[in-house]
């Protein structure tokens, strides 16, 4: 499907789902709260068929976080891009590490490093941290470290 | 929590594989919860080498943050590079001149192969096969040295810059690869009889570590782990960059989805890889080596994303900029990372001694997973 067929199918599935201009693929904006249907209804509607997460991640913007998903169809060949705003000092998001199984290590990876909360999680630990990691997230953009930070 | 060694209340043996073990070929630390020789659970514990390279990348320009990409998947530091490259090159709208474009390519099948190598030497040194090693070193520091000449490295080669790569080939290049290509072609024979088409090799790897289609899509693997499962994805095929749409190559793939059809992917993907170079080397264009750029990239703001195929899978770099010289926010989609992910998966109900033949079919590079 291009990217207009993919545009209506997606307003008939969410019509508050809204769309950015520009970007490869097509860029979709969905709230928090309509996440764990729509992302159900992406997977597993026959016309979309998008089973492949080829990447997740967030981005930090100082006043909110996103969360990027990245998916793809290896039936169609079609992309999209989800993004979904967080609110920075409580990010709480349905987990899709039942929908994508690879959603189960990203997730993990993206709470330690800016600190989402993955709600419904099947193990939402440390990955990459050391044990006993307290305080700030990494790749938050207010993260300081003198000793080990580089900086040119 | 689960207690780092010790047995569970089940009665279950937990132990640890790593972080310094020979047969993980890096600091990655394995938690195996045992019955008897049987895996009941496979838990990764990473982070022994991460650089957080992302948030290096925040505050390093265009231009320099490329060569940070090569410590990543340090066996396919040149892939690294174009992938950053291209994704750069994205953002700034450049053309790419021909000969460049068929230099990049030339390069990646090159270090395509020489990774395929290590692989197969250091996952038959695993199992208990020392003399492949011998062989496959062999070959590969032949490749190593015409990367030395050319690019001025012999692993992390920083060759390729946004706009082109950054000097022309050497003149002894062509006459190199191609004196390489005819040894080879051999060798790569000798490499079936010696190991291929062993018996105990082949009762080592067949239905070990099976993995269905399905799953191989949704842990997210990519490269030969997937390709051996029948799941057609070259990034070569389907999103071709560069020269690759001028090249004919065969998408290589395996329907068993055990050790052996990964292995087997990655020996017919070298055979590829020859027949790629084969049809480029005498074929260079003449011409510029590299676009003319300005001398401080700023990439407009919004979002790119390239991704390439690299001997492990697809990379995807993901540059969120706003406006400056650095870039905003980076991410490196590593194909490590997700074909790490399947292993507890595949290792569930498996004896003990198998786990080393699946984390050497996955091809794992730490540093590629950590980042």
């Amino acid at each position: 499907m291009g990217k207009d067929e993919l545009k209506t199918k997606i307003t008939e599935l969410l019509a508050a789902a809204t769309f950015e201009e520009g970007g490869e693929w097509l860029n979709i904006n969905v709230a928090v709260g309509d996440w764990p249907n729509f992302a159900q209804q992406l997977r597993q509607e026959p016309t979309l068929w998008f089973d492949y997460l080829f990447c997740l991640t967030c981005i930090d913007w100082k006043t909110h976080l996103t969360m990027v998903y990245f998916l793809t169809s290896t039936k169609y060949r079609h992309s999209v891009e989800v993004k979904i705003k967080l609110d920075r000092t409580n990010p709480d998001i349905e987990t899709v590490s039942q929908i994508w199984r690879t959603a189960d290590f990203n997730e993990r990876e993206v709470y330690e490093l800016f600190g989402v909360n993955f709600i419904n999680h099947p193990d939402l630990r440390l990955l990459i941290l050391p044990d006993g990691w307290e305080g700030k997230n990494p790749l938050r953009k207010d993260f300081e470290d003198p000793i080990n930070m580089i900086r040119l | 929590m689960v207690e780092e060694i010790g047995t569970t209340t089940e009665g279950d043996l937990i132990i640890n594989v790593g972080p310094q073990h020979p047969a993980t070929h890096g600091v990655l630390h394995l938690v195996i919860t045992l019955n008897g020789e049987t895996i009941k659970k496979v838990e990764p514990h990473l982070g022994y080498i991460h650089r957080s390279i992302e948030k290096m990348c925040e505050s390093l320009t265009y231009r320099q943050f490329i060569y940070v990409t090569s410590r990543m998947d340090y066996l396919s530091a040149h892939i690294n590079n174009h992938a950053c490259a291209l994704c750069v090159e994205k953002g700034l709208q450049v053309e790419i001149p021909a000969r460049a474009q068929v230099i990049r390519v030339l390069m990646d099948e090159l270090t395509r192969i020489a990774s395929h190598e290590l692989w197969w030497g250091a996952m038959a040194m695993d199992i208990g096969a020392f003399t492949p090693f011998f062989h496959a070193f062999r070959e590969r520091e032949t490749i190593n040295d015409i990367m030395e000449e050319t690019c001025g490295a012999r692993l992390t080669m920083n060759y390729m810059v946004p706009g082109g790569v950054m000097y022309d080939i050497h003149p002894n290049f062509q006459g190199r690869v191609k004196s390489f290509l005819q040894l080879y072609k051999l060798k790569i024979h000798e490499y079936a009889e010696l190991l291929t088409g062993n018996i105990i090799f082949i009762n080592r790897m067949k239905n070990v570590g099976c993995l269905s289609p399905e799953d191989a899509i949704s842990y997210g693997c990519t490269g030969p782990t997937a390709r051996g499962s029948g799941v057609s994805c070259d990034i070569r095929k389907y999103y071709p960059y560069d020269a690759y749409d001028k090249v004919e190559f065969d998408e290589v793939l395996e329907t068993n989805g055990d050790s052996l059809a990964r292995y087997m992917v990655r020996i017919r993907e070298m055979q590829q890889s020859v027949r790629i170079i084969e049809q480029l080397i005498d074929n260079i264009p003449e011409g510029d080596f590299q676009a003319k750029t300005k001398a401080v990239l700023k990439l407009p703001k919004g979002e790119f994303y390239q991704r390439v195929e690299t001997a492990r899978g697809e990379l995807g770099v993901y540059i969120v900029s706003e406006g400056g010289t650095t870039p905003y926010r980076i991410k490196f989609r590593s194909p490590g990372f997700s074909n790490l992910s399947v292993l507890d998966h595949i290792a569930r109900g498996s004896k003990l001694g198998d786990l080393v033949a699946m984390m050497g079919t996955l091809d794992l590079v730490i540093p590629d997973i950590d980042r």
